[in-house]
């Protein structure tokens, strides 16, 4: 298996690979071929990718350089990984400040995709508790970024998908907590609408907020889901307790038969069903909480060898309801849709990143195993609806999106194209500007 | 809380057992060759626990120094309860073999630096009469193969020195372990393509310190490599010569 896929295993790409080790390490000699920095490939699409070129690997750069505990600020180099930070943060009473859903990321690809999380309608981005990195270009130059010098590149580089030069370190700002629990309540909802009462209900006294929705059961059922809340739990728990490794790893390419319609049907209708009373109240850690598929090493097999795509998107709020509502019908309509099916409203908080892709409104993910022609027709569907709503897909999460809706998007590309490394470049970032 | 010094600390399998000992809290003294690399290493060991780190700017290969230095540390950092020899380099065996110069360098690194280091600590912990020599050596050195005998040449003669200081350090309540790593995914084999034997530096490391808590003589880490070697050992040289491992 070529280990640098991205996430989706869909494109496949053809790429040397310079692994690095240390902060003061040059701008690798790639001769002519473009750079990109490649983290653990959690990014979905080709936004990892970077075909005919160059991967320079930061994974080995996972050295952490200071760790104030009594500030909860942490500066480590690119490639510590969010797990490493929790092994150290957590014992010592702090906490990520937003996470993904996924702690196997790095923090140079935290920052580089602008990441959110199950918080961000009061914390926003990743990308507003960074308080800065160095970033080196290509012309062997290094930038102290920050909010107050070089503040330009500073921006362009958060969410700027690794294309502004190589993030070597960065510091950020953690979250106090008082221990490793989450106080969570799972409330069943029957319809958009609900899901949107819940989320504004919940907003104000619910740090985290995220839902699981039935993107399967079409009719009535349609829109169903549990909508999930939790907070930190209060100074009385004690526990400390960090995570535990994945103890599960798929262990080959699933059948592409095994994930089928009514596989993926039974899976949405036990998931809502297990729950039977309309809101349940737990207390679990923040491994399952936050990283419940974390449990399984290399999930992604489970789509098979023809890879699988995650379909993200924003829409604001104004029409979201009908929009949402449209949207469903045309997913469960085409039986293509699979059980990790999340959605969630963003907050207003701004990110600093010039292309970060979180806006106030609601926002959906969902998985679709790839088959060929007739799930990229969905997806072409899709976009229309989205597109005309005012929304925007999640670069991060994407493989296939067109050039003219990127840069419909993202209209701010041009001006953030200044700040792109003249030797870097990846696959997604070719395709969305191959045409306007 | 024990001392722990690590000789080649900028090795991936050396900064995995930094990484390990200073998450309980000990004391490090790391010796390379880079100093910006080693204080890399020291701050990241300092955040993950260590209670204290020293580095040491040294080339492995002058030997006149290693006295010197082993004294300084000593005296910067107390008395040594473990010491850990885990540099090295990986030569590569096509281009080498046909040139003495080349293969004296690579031998000198892989052994008589070894030499020169296990003599010195071997001095001073029976010294002490107490503590640990950990030597890093290989499964290259168990068996001379056409792709690696450069290499494993050296690899075998460090591990007959290692094995033999045992003997002497018994009566000095000095325990020397011999470590011979399989083959490990670092920056040493990058050029390499991986298959299903390779290990991770963190499993490497995580065997190290296991045989160094267990006081072992000799540990193949990962575990299953002492079948493998074995296994490699019994082969006819009749046969063996004609393989292409």
């Amino acid at each position: 298996m070529n280990r640098f896929q991205s996430w989706g295993r869909f494109p496949n790409a053809d790429q040397e690979v310079c692994a690095l080790r240390w902060l003061d390490t040059a701008v690798p000699e790639s001769g002519g071929k473009t750079l990109l920095p490649y983290g653990l490939g959690r990014s979905y699409g080709d936004s990892c990718l970077n075909d005919g070129g160059t991967l320079v690997e930061t994974s080995g750069m996972n050295r952490f350089i200071k760790f104030d505990v009594e500030a909860g600020t942490i500066r480590c180099e690119a490639g510590v990984s969010l797990d490493e930070v929790l092994k150290l943060i957590v014992p010592k009473g702090w906490f990520l400040p937003t996470t993904p859903g996924t702690k196997f990321i790095t923090v140079g690809g935290a920052i580089a995709n602008d990441i959110h999380g199950k918080n961000h309608h009061v914390a926003g981005t990743f990308g507003c508790h960074v308080i800065g990195f160095e970033l080196l270009r290509s012309d062997g130059t290094r930038h102290l970024c920050t909010s107050e010098s070089n503040t330009d590149l500073f921006k362009a580089t958060i969410g700027g998908l690794g294309l502004t030069g190589l993030i070597t370190w960065a510091e950020f700002k953690l979250k106090k907590v008082s221990n490793a629990w989450i106080d969570m309540e799972s409330i069943k909802f029957e319809g958009i609408e609900e899901f949107l009462e819940l989320s504004k209900s919940s907003d104000k006294d619910w740090e985290y907020t995220v839902s699981w929705i039935d993107c399967v059961a079409q009719g009535k059922g349609m829109g169903r889901g549990i909508f999930m809340r939790g907070n930190h739990s209060p100074a009385s728990v004690l526990s400390r307790k960090v995570h535990d490794e994945p103890r599960i790893t798929a262990p080959f390419d699933c059948p592409n038969l095994m994930l089928n319609s009514l596989s993926i049907k039974a899976f949405n209708t036990v998931y809502y069903g297990k729950q039977r009373a309309k809101k349940a109240k737990t207390r679990v850690h923040y491994d399952p909480f936050f990283y419940p598929l974390d449990a399984v090493n290399d999930w992604n097999r489970i789509y098979g060898k023809r890879g699988f795509f995650q379909y993200q998107f924003v829409i604001p709020f104004e029409g979201g309801l009908e929009t949402m509502n449209e949207i469903l019908r045309m997913i469960t309509a085409s039986k293509q849709g699979s059980f990790l099916a999340v959605i969630k409203t963003f907050g207003a908080k701004e990110s600093p990143g010039m292309m970060s892709f979180p806006k106030p409104g609601i926002t959906l993910a969902l998985d679709f195993p790839n088959r060929g022609a007739s799930t990229l027709k969905l997806f072409k569907e899709l976009d229309a609806l989205v597109d005309a709503s005012g929304g925007l897909l999640y670069p991060a999460k994407d493989a296939r999106m067109s050039p003219t809706f990127f840069q419909k998007g993202y209209p701010q590309w041009e001006a953030f194209s200044e700040f792109v490394d003249p030797k870097f470049s990846s696959s997604f970032w070719r395709r969305v500007t191959s045409q306007s | 809380m024990k001392t722990i010094l690590l000789i080649g600390a900028t090795s991936a399998i050396a900064e995995e057992v930094g990484k390990s000992y200073a998450r309980q809290g000990h004391r490090l003294v790391l010796w390379g060759r880079n100093k910006p690399h080693l204080e890399s290493i020291g701050k990241n060991l300092k955040v993950l626990g260590a209670s204290e780190v020293h580095v040491s700017e040294i080339d492995l290969d002058d030997c006149e120094q290693h006295a010197k230095a082993l004294e300084e540390s000593v005296s910067e950092a107390g008395q040594l309860d473990v010491a850990i020899v885990a540099h090295g380099v990986l030569p590569d065996q096509q281009s080498v073999q046909q040139s003495f110069e080349r293969i004296q360098s690579s031998i000198h690194t892989n052994f008589i630096s070894y030499v020169s280091l296990l003599t010195e600590l071997a001095n001073y912990f029976e010294s002490i009469r107490r503590g640990t020599i950990v030597s890093i050596t290989s499964v290259a050195g168990d068996r001379g193969r056409k792709s690696n005998y450069v290499y494993g040449a050296a690899k075998a003669g460090a591990a007959t020195f290692t094995d033999g200081l045992r003997g002497r350090l018994v009566a000095s309540n000095v325990h020397v372990v011999n470590i011979k790593p399989g083959m490990v995914d670092t920056p040493m084999t990058q050029h390499l393509k991986k298959g299903a034997l390779f290990a991770s530096p963190e499993t490497v490391a995580n065997g190290i310190v296991k045989a160094i808590n267990k006081k072992k003589a000799t540990a193949y880490v990962p575990g299953y490599w002492r079948l493998v070697m074995f296994i490699i050992r019994s082969i006819p040289e009749s046969i063996f010569k004609k393989t292409n491992f």
